[in-house]
């Protein structure tokens, strides 16, 4: 039982990330926005697939669909995706260079925002401008090796494996 | 010794299973009401990190007040006091208009109107999704805020509470584009709905005949039907009438009279339709 204790970094990171996405900007910067928490996630997939894997995305999506007042379901299922594809290929991605791997995030990253896309379009919520509203993906992709490098210290000091 | 190469079992399955999950949830969510207490159950654990995130921006008010000199509080002060006197002299006017009316529609043999409660509410210095035009109050079900409820700020009318969680609701502005509103043209009486473009300057009037008299600088209000909002509530200005050859509709644009991106304190008001109730429905 003690064991799960020292897990206490994972929720830890994830309440940053959610305070982080709550965070007041100004109405200009608010769609440059990164994804912190689907960035947080993708970290603890690849390092800690066998703790945190799809389930424990799809939930952190539904807290973010709380967050943000969007629907209830829908980026819990893009957060799904991406920890599928991240847990599925953990093996690979892990030992890229962290160059390589901010390419595979961007990757990642437009694809929830595009299922998220789709689904806004159902509802009547499609952004006028696409350009602006991929931008998020591209700043998570320039973030990324400062969140790997961050967050792999903080698991390397708890000594999760 | 574990093999070299472990794959979780059943990851494809499970991202099947969840995806099923996720299409029957949004549907629910979209459609339906039933998820109303699984969103406020998870409201309740973000709650603390809501408050969290808007105490900077209300230290920082705080602290500009507990700072400021004397002088600019002493002239803040007497500006109140004159706009408080000129405001209850135009209360005591307002007062017996109300008076008359009431006598008249008593002579009518017409019921007559109740006065609306109100409740001042503050938005939180949280941020929702930027594609969506929603807001969060700092005023929940414990206040006996309800979903559908009118909000209005001073200068106008602001949209409705969607989702009343414990603490805090969440509001959907006028300028959201799923956000409807019967309203009624000053001038000419004529009755539209008003729909939000997804920007908080520019609100669209809808199903506006060509040869419908209407023009730019109509001041619009609330119309009462549907039973959601009460009447006579400034909502906006027409801003733009395009109407081009043959086509049966014009293009109607309004700005909103209310602050939608800038009004921090907010008014709840308790609405009671008169007559019979429309449908329920929120758009």
């Amino acid at each position: 039982m003690n064991s799960w204790l020292r897990y206490w970094v994972i929720p830890a990171s994830f309440v940053m990330a959610l305070m982080l996405t709550m965070l007041p900007l100004p109405a200009w910067a608010q769609p440059y926005r990164p994804d912190w928490v689907a960035l947080v996630a993708i970290y603890w997939v690849l390092a800690l697939p066998r703790v945190f894997g799809i389930g424990l995305s799809w939930c952190c999506g539904l807290l973010v669909d709380v967050v943000q007042g969007t629907l209830l379901g829908q980026h819990a299922l893009g957060m799904a995706v991406i920890g599928y594809f991240a847990q599925r290929f953990h093996q690979r991605i892990r030992v890229y260079p962290l160059a390589q791997q901010g390419l595979l995030v961007l990757v990642l990253l437009c694809v929830k925002l595009t299922i998220v896309l789709w689904i806004n379009g159902i509802t009547g919520h499609a952004p006028d401008n696409l350009l602006l509203y991929y931008a998020p993906a591209l700043i998570g992709m320039l973030l990324w090796p400062w969140i790997f490098t961050l967050l792999r210290d903080v698991r390397r000091r708890q000594k999760l494996r | 010794m574990q093999p070299l190469f472990q794959q979780s079992p059943g990851i494809t399955l499970r991202l099947i299973l969840l995806g099923a999950l996720s299409v029957s949830v949004m549907t629910l969510d979209h459609r339906f009401d039933h998820l109303r207490l699984v969103r406020e159950q998870i409201g309740l654990v973000i709650y603390p990190l809501q408050i969290l995130v808007d105490m900077p921006a209300r230290l920082g008010t705080w602290g500009a007040t507990a700072l400021s000199s004397r002088t600019t509080l002493l002239r803040e002060n007497e500006r109140l006091r004159s706009d408080r006197t000129l405001m209850q002299a135009q209360l005591q006017k307002m007062v017996a208009l109300e008076t008359e009316n009431t006598r008249l529609r008593d002579l009518l043999g017409s019921s007559s109107k109740v006065a609306n409660s109100v409740l001042v509410a503050e938005l939180l210095a949280v941020d929702l999704d930027p594609y969506r035009q929603q807001v969060l109050i700092n005023k929940g079900a414990r206040h006996a805020v309800y979903a559908g409820q009118p909000v209005i700020d001073a200068s106008g009318v602001m949209g409705q509470i969607i989702h009343a969680g414990t603490f805090t609701s969440t509001a959907l502005l006028i300028s959201d584009p799923s956000h409807a509103l019967p309203v009624q043209v000053d001038r000419t009486g004529l009755r539209t709905i008003v729909t939000g473009t997804g920007s908080p300057d520019r609100l669209e009037l809808r199903f506006i005949p060509a040869t419908a008299d209407i023009e730019v600088n109509d001041a619009v209000f609330t119309s009462g039907l549907g039973g959601r909002f009460p009447p006579n509530y400034p909502v906006a200005v027409v801003s733009s009438v395009e109407r081009r050859q043959g086509q049966a509709f014009a293009r109607v644009y309004a700005t909103p009279t209310a602050r939608l991106d800038r009004s921090r304190e907010v008014l709840l008001v308790w609405h009671q339709p008169e007559s019979v109730p429309a449908s329920s429905e929120s758009e």
